[in-house]
């Protein structure tokens, strides 16, 4: 009997092994899928509905609102995108590029940098299949996938047989933690293979790193273990296909990538490394490819209606022009900015008309004047999403709704304009 | 030991044990319950002990026949015990050992709705005439939610 696969949209490993169960249009069993995957699965415990200023409305008149909103606005800001489908993407910034809107989604607070490094070849990288059947020495530095990508370990990096890997994980792969502190993670690893560092000191410690594997004596101003740092070095010197997986902590640590590229530099002089960012959302790096392929940047962008040119920068992302002040009017597809963005910044966005299209109700839908409440990706609608190592997966439709999908939404709502 | 030094150690023999120490032995074995020492739920010298004693011994629950607990809400479903069993690597190469979903029936561990669940559990190397102390499902549990008794 030959099974049927659907995609888990729970995060950017995007697992295609998934099987479910279905009554009435209702996923009642999900198979395979971790407690992340299965709570995205079987949909919102409080959906969101349909409204106009806080009362209900019809889907039409929503979008008619939303539209009036979007052209009486002179800075428009469209944000979100992590969450939805590559087709709504494109969409949304067909939508920014018709409007001049700001366009911008989570990686300019999140992976952006290395993403962006990667896809302008600075660094090296590969596919979550070449680790699960090439890599020997896995890394993870400043992430913790036991709880952000609960079947990264399972799945891909440590545990799994591949075909340069047939002895399991005891036998053929080593798996090292840098962190601040002890994760979940780190415990796996073993005391043996977990590093910890002080808060900030990953760039030193990367430093040290290379001093080892040229085989320099390692210092760091937190009087870190040199034999220990020579270890590592010495571990990494012999691996044949090494991998870093870059988590959060490592970006966030790092004011800018320099130090990364000389490690990776230096780590693929003496052995071969490569680099896997471990992206939240399921399809952000989604976006970040498109809106590359359209202007050549991954996001904080400001389109010119008239000319279709674009402004890029800094200047241009979402907590700076919230914290400027400088848009009048919000898009926001699939995400909570409210709840994510600190306060102080979030606060403005509270003030200015609002648009939330997204199938669950968050804090950002309760402050919005029109809600629009869109299928859910890769459960009740399809499309395609991009994993976190760039390679591109088709969602399939599980179960159906009467809600339209966020790429049917904007659809509707560019041709309202 | 570490379970000893938690009991009052009187042998008041209130539990219907002879010892402290025979009461700490069926605690192990999960044969007692923490709360059946009267003086260590009752005295309120002993309260700190008991709710150590509490968080050490988690509650039995659904053992399986070969012993084999699977505490599910600490369980997180990812997977790591289905693709390290060797036993499911033997009986499932190009599923469960390769990282994806089982393919076979005949595997230990399946998670389902995000909770792994136990079955086979006969075919685990730890029991049988041939039984060795595996722990390749215990160790690689990031949250400590398979045990054995």
């Amino acid at each position: 009997m030959s099974r049927k696969y659907y995609v888990c949209t729970g995060c950017a490993l995007l697992c295609d092994d998934i099987e479910v169960e279905t009554d009435n249009d209702v996923v009642t069993t999900v198979h395979a899928a971790c407690r992340k995957g299965v709570a995205r699965m079987k949909g919102c415990s409080n959906p969101m509905e349909c409204t106009v200023g806080g009362e209900k409305a019809d889907i039409d008149s929503a979008i008619s609102m939303a539209a009036t909103i979007l052209r009486d606005a002179k800075n428009p800001l469209i944000f979100g995108h992590g969450n939805s489908s590559s087709e709504a993407q494109k969409k949304s910034i067909g939508l920014a590029k018709k409007i001049g809107a700001y366009i911008d989604d989570t990686s300019s607070f999140c992976q952006g940098p290395i993403i962006e490094a990667i896809l302008q070849d600075k660094l090296k990288t590969c596919t979550l299949d070449d680790i699960r059947h090439k890599a020997d020495v896995i890394i993870f530095w400043g992430a913790d996938p036991s709880n952000s990508h609960p079947r990264h370990l399972s799945r891909y990096s440590y545990f799994p047989r591949g075909q340069e890997r047939q002895r399991g994980w005891e036998e053929d792969r080593t798996a090292i933690t840098i962190d601040i502190r002890r994760s979940e993670t780190a415990d796996i690893c073993g005391d043996t293979r977990f590093y910890q560092i002080p808060m900030g000191g990953d760039a030193e410690f990367m430093e040290a790193l290379v001093s080892a594997l040229s085989n320099k004596v390692p210092k760091t101003s937190f009087d870190f273990d040199k034999k220990r740092i020579l270890e590592l070095g010495n571990v990494l010197k012999k691996a044949k296909f090494g991998v870093i997986c870059v988590g959060l902590g490592l970006v966030y640590s790092l004011e800018q990538l320099e130090p990364l590229f000389t490690l990776m530099n230096k780590l693929n002089e003496v052995s071969s490394f490569h680099l896997m960012p471990m992206v939240g959302q399921y399809n952000m790096r989604g976006f970040n490819q498109n809106l590359f392929v359209e202007t050549g940047y991954i996001n904080r962008l400001k389109f010119n209606a008239e000319t279709g040119e674009t402004e890029h920068g800094n200047n241009y992302s979402v907590v700076e022009v919230l914290r400027d002040m400088s848009v009048d009017a919000a898009l926001i597809i699939g995400s909570d900015p409210l709840s994510s963005l600190p306060l102080s910044i979030a606060r403005y966005l509270a003030e200015i008309p609002l648009i939330t299209i997204d199938p669950c109700n968050n804090l950002t839908a309760t402050r919005s004047t029109v809600t629009i409440p869109c299928a859910l990706g890769g459960v009740e609608s399809g499309g395609t999403a991009v994993r976190m190592d760039g390679v591109e997966i088709e969602l399939k439709k599980i179960i159906e709704t009467n809600n339209p999908s966020d790429e049917e939404i904007l659809t509707r709502i560019t041709e309202a304009m | 030991m570490e379970i000893y030094q938690f009991l009052p150690k009187t042998n008041c023999k209130e539990c219907g044990k002879a010892t402290c120490m025979a009461f700490a032995v069926d605690l192990l074995g999960r044969k007692a319950k923490v709360d059946d020492c009267p003086p260590l739920v009752n005295e309120a010298k002993y309260k700190a002990n008991y709710e150590k004693l509490s968080e050490m011994i988690t509650p039995v629950g659904d053992v399986t026949e070969t012993g084999l607990i699977v505490h599910e809400n600490k369980c997180i479903g990812c997977g790591n015990c289905v693709v390290a069993c060797p036993v499911n690597v033997a009986n499932d190469p190009f599923g469960a050992g390769s990282g994806k979903a089982p393919t076979s029936d005949k595997v230990i561990f399946m998670v389902e709705n995000g909770i792994v669940k136990a079955r086979n559990v006969q075919e685990c190397r730890r029991f049988g005439e041939n039984k060795i102390l595996c722990v390749a499902c215990i160790d690689t549990c990031p949250t400590k939610a398979i045990e054995f008794v």
